[in-house]
């Protein structure tokens, strides 16, 4: 029954917020398209585009903090902006991981060069890690264990070695 | 975490004395330390303070591989073996024929590097071939 009495007004309701748009902002969108991307120059990644003073923003961010920046500098870019639409998607990038070797058949080749002068031990791989076994002269163990780590392992296990 | 905090005195001694492009991640619970340091000294330092923390490498938690800015192509590279000849092969690899060698202190020139295990050098003689590079450092 309510309905009657709110529909009216739903009614004069749409017919502003239709009328809105109709407004002329005084900047046209292209103008205000280039106003932003000189602000977002400094953000690599990011596109605009603006619709009746509305901007929009899509591309990546590296932090919630730069993705409200570029915000509070996109509103600022000029008055006319009416909003701005914030698209931009926080990734958070990881550091570049670190690249292991764990094909055993490259990492057996190189054992075989890096332990050829060391006759006393005698080194296996598995599954990306180097285990080693034998007796060595303690001052030889860092030039050993220096050529096996350049192999880039998972793991050098020199635990069962026996220095002398 | 863990590891980069036993391993803190190396990391921080790594930064101090200038490695470059320093990267560290602990992967699979072994810290994976690489970088470029500016001069051999600094890297055998670098292996003198990680053989500190853990005598004897026993822990097997740390693979570092630091290179040495200065060994770069055309550069002079001394011979320090303990005190064999070094062989020079035809190939990067012990299963290549032998072609020529370098005596214990022998100054040779570094032409290019096959790999980090593999560098391909001329002698004064003009011998070309590869050595293993464990046995090269920078003059």
């Amino acid at each position: 029954m309510k309905l009657k009495r709110v529909f009216p007004m739903l009614m004069m309701a749409g017919t502003l917020v239709a009328a809105m748009p109709s407004c002329k902002s005084k900047v046209s969108d292209a103008d205000l398209k280039a106003k932003v991307e000189t602000v977002i120059t400094s953000h690599q990644g990011i596109t605009t585009s603006v619709k009746d003073g509305v901007v929009t923003l899509e591309g990546f961010a590296s932090s919630e903090a730069e993705k409200a920046q570029i915000e509070t500098d996109v509103k600022a870019a000029d008055k006319s902006i009416k909003s701005v639409v914030n698209n931009i998607i926080v990734q958070v990038t990881a550091p570049a991981a670190i690249s292991v070797n764990t094909v055993d058949e490259s990492l057996a080749k190189g054992i075989v060069d890096a332990t050829k002068d060391f006759p006393t031990v005698q080194a296996t791989v598995k599954d990306g890690i180097i285990t080693v076994t034998g007796t060595i002269e303690k001052a030889k163990l860092v030039t050993l264990k220096q050529a096996l780590d350049n192999l880039h392992p998972k793991k050098v296990d020199l635990s069962a070695v026996v220095t002398k | 975490m863990a590891l980069q905090e036993k391993y803190k005195v190396l990391l921080d001694t790594a930064r101090s004395l200038g490695t470059k492009d320093l990267n560290f991640a602990e992967q699979d619970g072994v810290l994976q330390i690489r970088g470029t340091a500016p001069s051999a000294d600094v890297k055998n330092k670098l292996w003198e303070v990680y053989g500190n923390i853990d005598p004897n490498f026993a822990s097997g938690d740390v693979v570092m591989d630091v290179d040495v800015t200065t060994e770069v192509p055309g550069s002079q590279v001394k011979v320090i073996t303990d005190s064999s000849n070094l062989n020079i092969r035809k190939g990067p690899g012990t299963d290549q024929p032998i072609v020529g060698k370098a005596a214990k202190d022998e100054i040779i020139t570094l032409i290019s590097k096959a790999n980090d295990q593999w560098w391909l050098v001329r002698t004064k003689d003009n011998e070309e071939g590869y050595c293993y590079a464990q046995y090269l450092q920078t003059v």
